[in-house]
């Protein structure tokens, strides 16, 4: 036996071989393993009680176990995910579980099962203005290509991570890290990746983003032009000109038709970059992690000399960014140069609302897969029918017992936010690829039409009375009950 | 905490579910009812001790077999000791080489005391052992690796043939490998013989020093692995066919030994879509193959195998684990 171990293993007493694991390493029974220092169980099977009220705090089963049995037998307000349901793999049988209950006087079968995805993503939604790097460019984590900057969309980034060709198309550590990564995102830990010519992130679901050690705290409330559009009446009287200072479009009171309307007089402003339409600017600046994602941090770098014509001496001209989080207040000195004086009090307030009205920044991750044929075969002995069933919305895809939005077209290609999801829900596998929990519900008597493993349907008191692994928790506040029968249906 | 053994049917209602620790069985038997509920009794009876048995004496059972080393004690370990002696004069091995067939042997053996089944087997992820009476025979399936499930090959075992014991061993798996192996699959009399076979056959398949091959020592990701600073494989490149070529050589070198002497009956060797089947009949080599003959098949130069190239996935022996079906 060796004798010294580094300071993080543990040593599992779950079983008589007392294993030493190291940080980040299972057990020899792959079921143990070592997470940041503590022992953990890494397969409870989980099953949601529906919430009956908002902020319940979630239950494990073990504390609970004196009240269980008796309890909860009552179906429709239980339901089985397949978080730690296991696969069937390499047997090619029925799901682990086929669970019927009632519902409302009709019977819903719910098809349990954890798959393992090797055509899967996730696609990050990363809310800030600053430019994290040219499109196309490549996503790293650990130094390994796992993705790539895809389209800017409105106040965010969104990059797109992970997918077969990273998983298992590359080097065997670049889908290793892939693989962690992908596997951190979707359970919810931040991950460090980094954009070729670009930004450094740290990013986790459902968290401010950290952009090059800064962290982003609200969304731009518009593109500079619409946010002189939204304030230019507040301004009015108070400020001679403003320019908010954008990546996208720079937007300057004076020349922008809201300035016009409101009779703003000309200021002889010049500034840098190709004008759009009057008071809309672009590119001002090169992109970055500056003033309103540009590269700029003293703004006065944008502006060009006054005009003589018509600026004065004493022009009144405040600076500020799309989130209102930068701002600089100018007066000109008798040879018409800016000169920086504190913000006036009747400006800050416009400022402060500005910033007021921006969204909280945050990542968003939805995790994006694809049901292949064998998963299917775990539902029916016809996997056709089953992504017909998906199709026709008389199969409903719950992952965790979160709503999946199932994209059109050939297959089962899904997408769920991963939030919505009970806490490490997913899992890997050394392939690499992830294990997603899935779930399909349906009607009864639409389970055996379409050719469904029937036989091995089990009522749901029964699959609740195997205890030992189970852990129950409290669905989530903003997900429709997955057994909810449909009321609608789309069936032409 | 421990934690209590779990014995229970698996929901088909045929299928007996063992699982202790790092211990996980498939069970099933055919026979009159009575004879089925009797063996599947004695096989949770006898389950239940096998753990605290083995680990009572872990530390010698991760310890190097040499000509004069100590016997264990209890007789599953005994069966493990069994299984590696033969091979303790040439390599590095220890009893834990043939541990998962050994279990699947001892259980299969408590069946068969009470109870006269038509046929049995006791599947340790993939380390099966096999009970076959009169004319009975199992078709055993083999799966690729286990995200991309489909049978590339099944290959049938009846009474009148000796194989009992089947056993895949390469790195993808759960143990760790001294070798580059996708998979090696070994028929042999007992599992715990396949179990060993399919070890040492595994190590073998090899290319020492070769830049593209991750090895780690096991003990940085295992701190307590019988292979203590051995480098185990954690990462292969993609090899060139000479590459590949060679490295199956190294392996069948070995597994052309082993079934001189009588230790194997045969074994596929799969190495990044190539697979080679010992020994070279065309009968063995189409039971291993499935889909019909291979696309490309040629003869290799130094050996007598068939080497097969095969581009799609499905083809390729690189199973973790074998399933059995009836």
């Amino acid at each position: 036996m060796p004798d010294v171990f580094p300071p993080d293993t543990v040593r599992c007493d779950a079983c008589p071989v007392l294993c030493y694991i190291k940080r980040g390493h299972a057990g020899a029974c792959d079921r143990y393993a070592n997470v940041e220092g503590q022992l953990v169980r890494v397969d409870p099977h989980i099953l949601l009680d529906r919430a009956k009220s908002q902020g319940t705090p979630l239950v494990p089963f073990l504390e609970r176990e004196g009240d269980w049995d008796g309890k909860i037998m009552k179906g429709q307000e239980t339901f089985v995910t397949a978080i730690g349901a296991g696969t069937t793999y390499p047997d090619y049988k029925p799901a682990p579980f086929i669970v019927s209950s009632e519902v409302e006087g009709v019977d819903m079968v719910t098809v349990v099962t954890e798959g393992i995805f090797s055509y899967c993503g996730v696609k990050l939604k990363i809310d800030t203005d600053r430019h994290l790097g040219p499109e196309r460019n490549l996503v790293r984590a650990q130094g390994e290509p796992v993705g790539h900057v895809t389209t800017a969309e409105y106040g965010s980034q969104m990059l797109s991570l992970g997918g077969v060709h990273h998983l298992t198309g590359g080097s065997k550590s670049e889908g290793r890290v892939t693989c962690e990564t992908l596997l951190d995102l979707c359970n919810g830990k931040e991950v460090e990746l980094t954009i070729d010519e670009g930004a450094g992130v740290r990013v986790a679901a459902g968290k401010p983003p950290v952009v090059n050690g800064q962290q982003e705290e609200r969304m731009r409330v518009g593109c500079g032009s619409a946010t002189i559009g939204m304030f230019a009446k507040q301004w009015f009287g108070k400020v001679d000109d403003v320019v908010v200072v954008d990546d996208h479009i720079t937007g300057v009171l004076s020349e922008h038709q809201a300035g016009k309307l409101l009779g703003v007089r000309e200021t002889g402003i010049a500034i840098q970059g190709r004008r759009s339409t009057p008071g809309r600017y672009f590119q001002v600046a090169e992109p970055g992690t500056g003033w309103g994602g540009t590269n700029i941090s003293d703004p006065l770098t944008i502006l060009k000399p006054f005009k003589t014509k018509f600026a004065w001496p004493r022009l009144r001209l405040l600076m500020v960014s799309t989130t209102g989080e930068q701002f600089a207040y100018y007066e000109l000195d008798e040879a018409l140069r800016p000169v920086e004086k504190e913000l006036p009090e009747a400006l800050r307030e416009s400022v402060g609302r500005i910033r007021e009205n921006c969204e909280p920044a945050l990542t968003t991750v939805l995790f994006m897969g694809g049901a292949g044929g064998s998963l299917r075969a775990g539902v029916t002995e016809n996997p056709v029918k089953l992504t017909d069933s998906v199709k026709r919305k008389l199969t409903r895809v719950t992952c965790g017992g979160a709503p999946a939005y199932i994209w059109p077209g050939g297959g089962i290609t899904f997408m769920v936010d991963v939030t919505r999801m009970p806490e490490n829900a997913f899992g890997y596998v050394p392939t690499p690829a992830l294990v997603a929990p899935i779930e399909f519900t349906l009607k009864n008597d639409d389970y055996a039409v379409l050719g469904g493993h029937v036989d091995y349907v089990r009522p749901l008191g029964d699959v609740l009375k195997e205890k030992e692994r189970q852990r129950q928790l409290t669905s989530h506040a903003q997900n429709p009950w997955p057994l909810k029968p449909r009321v609608e249906s789309t069936e032409s | 905490m421990r934690e209590p053994a779990l014995i229970r049917m698996l929901p088909d209602g045929r299928r007996l579910h063992l699982h202790d620790g790092p211990i996980d069985l498939i069970v099933e038997a055919d026979g009159n009812p009575r004879a089925m509920s009797a063996a599947y009794e004695s096989a949770a009876r006898r389950f239940v001790s096998i753990l605290d048995e083995l680990c009572g004496e872990l530390p010698l059972l991760r310890s190097r077999v040499q000509r004069n080393s100590q016997s264990p004690r209890g007789p599953v370990a005994q069966r493990m000791f069994a299984a590696v002696e033969p091979y303790c004069e040439q390599c590095f091995i220890t009893p834990m080489a043939g541990v998962a067939g050994a279990v699947a042997e001892t259980v299969l053996e408590s069946m068969l005391g009470p109870a006269s089944l038509d046929r049995a087997y006791v599947n340790n992820g993939g380390d099966i052992a096999i009970h076959l009476a009169n004319s009975e025979s199992y078709k055993i399936g083999m799966v690729e690796r286990p995200d991309r499930p489909s049978l590339f090959g099944s290959l049938e075992i009846s009474a009148e043939n000796p194989v009992r014991g089947i056993a895949t061993s390469g790195w993808r798996g759960r143990s760790f490998s001294l070798g580059i192996a996708d998979a090696v699959t070994v028929l042999a009399d007992c599992a715990s013989a396949a179990d060993a076979a399919a070890t040492v056959i595994a190590n073998a398949v090899n290319l020492p020093n070769h830049p593209g091959i991750t090895r780690v020592p096991a003990r940085d990701i295992s701190p307590d692995s019988d292979l203590a600073d051995l480098l185990v494989t954690r990462g292969v490149e993609p090899l060139s066919q000479f590459e590949i070529d060679a490295a199956l050589e190294n392996g069948l070198r070995i597994a052309t030994l082993l079934l001189k002497k009588g230790l194997i009956h045969s074994a596929a060797l799969c190495l990044q879509k190539c697979v080679r089947v010992l020994p070279d009949t065309p009968t063995l080599s189409a039971r291993f193959c499935r889909d019909g003959p291979p696309r490309r098949a040629v003869r290799s130069e130094n050996s007598s195998a068939t080497r097969t190239h095969r581009k799609d996935e499905l083809a390729c022996l690189k199973c973790n684990s074998a399933s059995v079906s009836s």
